[in-house]
């Protein structure tokens, strides 16, 4: 009995977790085009439901009645694969994610994450290195040109970010003693790692915007020289998986960096929850003011700061967390 | 319930070995060793190391395996007939390689019953496995630290060097 009650919750939460991410995701699009609407002086999309509201569902109807095309002479079978790989890559991540502390119902207490792993970080690293692949094959697998240097730049632009991500995350690895992502966000209960570790927060918060692959790093799909990049050839709703993907990589990303540097769910007054949400959507809007803000990268401009400023800097950062660990534990 | 899994997953590697080293178009091949190494991953996860696993994910199908689908889309590799030819002179050592290992691997379950248990159950956390790399084997890891610092200096003198050495080339041609 026990058993069927720990299953049940489990997935109540899955459901409710989902639920909230797909909503979250499909009205970052919204948020998206009317912030940046505004920025431009106009108004983004106000004609259905009140205030345009109701436009994500006007969109998921388009995108579900409009023609699924496969390119001929594409590798079939990838570029089915492809959307999927980019968004359940993403997806999985949510599950270690922690979004609050335990909550306590009828006796029973319940973590708010789906599966605490303690090896947290490193699933969160592992899968976001895995994302480059739905990418990579949906470009190859398109027989296109333009798809074909979009999964390329993507490719080389993803696994050269990660390395500077990877190597900011160590040192709060090592502040807080632990893989997990429950006892990295309790490690942050006085003061959040963005205080503390300036130089890993700065470079992390870089790197996520290339990992999202948006302005100023969205060379993989530069519309004046790539057209749409990797996802060219792609229609319909696998259009709109690798598109949502996008959106829904931007509140995941906003989640880690809430959880690696913002102190989680901790703050003041307010409940433990809204301060998690809260956090989130003001890194959300940040990501949306950049890209309405910046111009774009030249590509050996990118690889050249991945390479030579952001991860010497990563390393140096690690060196002096390390130094000052050793020096004050002794 | 562990066991099962590990059959299930022990299939799926060995399928995907089969179909790995058999597909002629190399961008399918990887997928296929892909494959492997989450199974293998798993496994490693089974047996009670998270973190193994977890870096087996990172590193090889992470890393390793994204620059080689990124080298072959560069290649532009065609599906060639010569790869797919059966030539003993291609497969004798890979096969000679097998029997050994299969060989050594039936000696060590001769000799000790007790490896052929499929699950122990024991769970490693990161931190003890930390501690026990860091303290047991310092050499070890010294060893293998000072290798990868010698290839990383490598890898930078080569790409640096031939970078202008080609540059200057080109200048002088010109």
């Amino acid at each position: 009995m026990e058993n069927y009650v720990a299953y049940l919750l489990i997935l109540i939460k899955l459901v409710l977790i989902l639920t909230m991410i797909l909503t979250m995701a499909a009205y970052l699009v919204l948020a998206e085009r009317k912030i940046l609407g505004r920025m431009q002086l106009r108004h983004g999309p106000n004609r259905v439901g009140p205030f345009g509201v109701l436009q994500p569902l006007a969109d998921l109807i388009k995108l579900i009645c409009k023609e699924d095309f496969v390119p001929p002479h594409s590798n079939h079978l990838l570029f089915l694969l492809a959307p999927a790989l980019s968004v359940i890559t993403v997806l999985l991540i949510f599950a270690a994610i922690p979004f609050a502390p335990p909550l306590t119902v009828l006796g029973h207490e319940i973590p708010m994450v789906v599966c605490d792993l303690n090896v947290g970080v490193l699933f969160f690293i592992g899968l976001s290195s895995l994302s480059v692949y739905g990418v990579t094959f949906g470009g190859w697998a398109s027989n296109s040109k333009y798809a074909m240097l979009g999964g390329i730049r993507a490719t080389a632009q993803l696994i050269s970010y990660e390395l500077p991500m990877g190597l900011a995350l160590v040192p709060l690895v090592l502040v807080s003693g632990s893989f997990s992502l429950t006892d990295i966000v309790n490690a942050q209960r006085v003061l959040p790692f963005a205080v503390t570790q300036p130089l890993a927060f700065g470079i992390f918060f870089i790197c996520i915007l290339a990992e999202t692959k948006r302005t100023p790093f969205d060379l993989p799909e530069a519309e004046n020289e790539l057209v749409a990049g990797y996802h060219t050839e792609y229609s319909g709703l696998r259009f709109g998986m690798f598109f949502v993907g996008e959106y829904i990589n931007m509140a995941l990303l906003g989640s880690v960096t809430t959880v690696f540097f913002l102190g989680g769910w901790h703050g003041p007054f307010l409940p433990p929850i809204v301060w998690f949400l809260g956090k989130v959507l003001c890194l959300c809007f940040i990501f949306i003011w950049i890209r309405g803000t910046l111009p774009r990268f030249r590509y050996d401009q990118l690889m050249r700061f991945g390479w030579q400023v952001l991860i010497p800097l990563a390393l140096l950062n690690l060196l002096i967390t390390g130094g000052v660990l050793l020096w004050l534990r002794g | 319930m562990a066991t099962v899994v590990f059959y299930i997953l022990a299939i799926l590697a060995l399928l995907g070995t089969y179909l790995c080293v058999t597909r002629s178009n190399p961008v399918h091949a990887i997928l296929y060793l892909v494959n492997v190494l989450f199974a293998v991953a798993l496994m490693y996860y089974l047996l009670g190391a998270p973190l193994v696993a977890a870096w087996e994910v990172i590193v090889y199908a992470g890393a390793v395996m994204v620059l080689f689908v990124f080298i072959i889309m560069m290649l532009e590799l065609t599906p060639d007939q010569e790869m797919s030819r059966v030539g003993w002179l291609r497969w004798g050592p890979t096969v000679l390689l097998a029997m050994v290992l299969f060989c050594t691997l039936v000696l060590f379950v001769a000799v000790d019953p007790e490896t052929s248990r499929v699950i122990v159950d024991t769970y490693v956390a990161p931190k003890a496995f930390g501690y026990a790399l860091f303290a047991k084997y310092p050499l070890a890891v010294q060893v293998i630290s000072f290798h990868l610092f010698i290839a990383a200096i490598g890898a930078y003198y080569l790409g640096r060097g031939g970078g202008s050495r080609k540059r200057s080339r080109e200048e002088g041609d010109e």
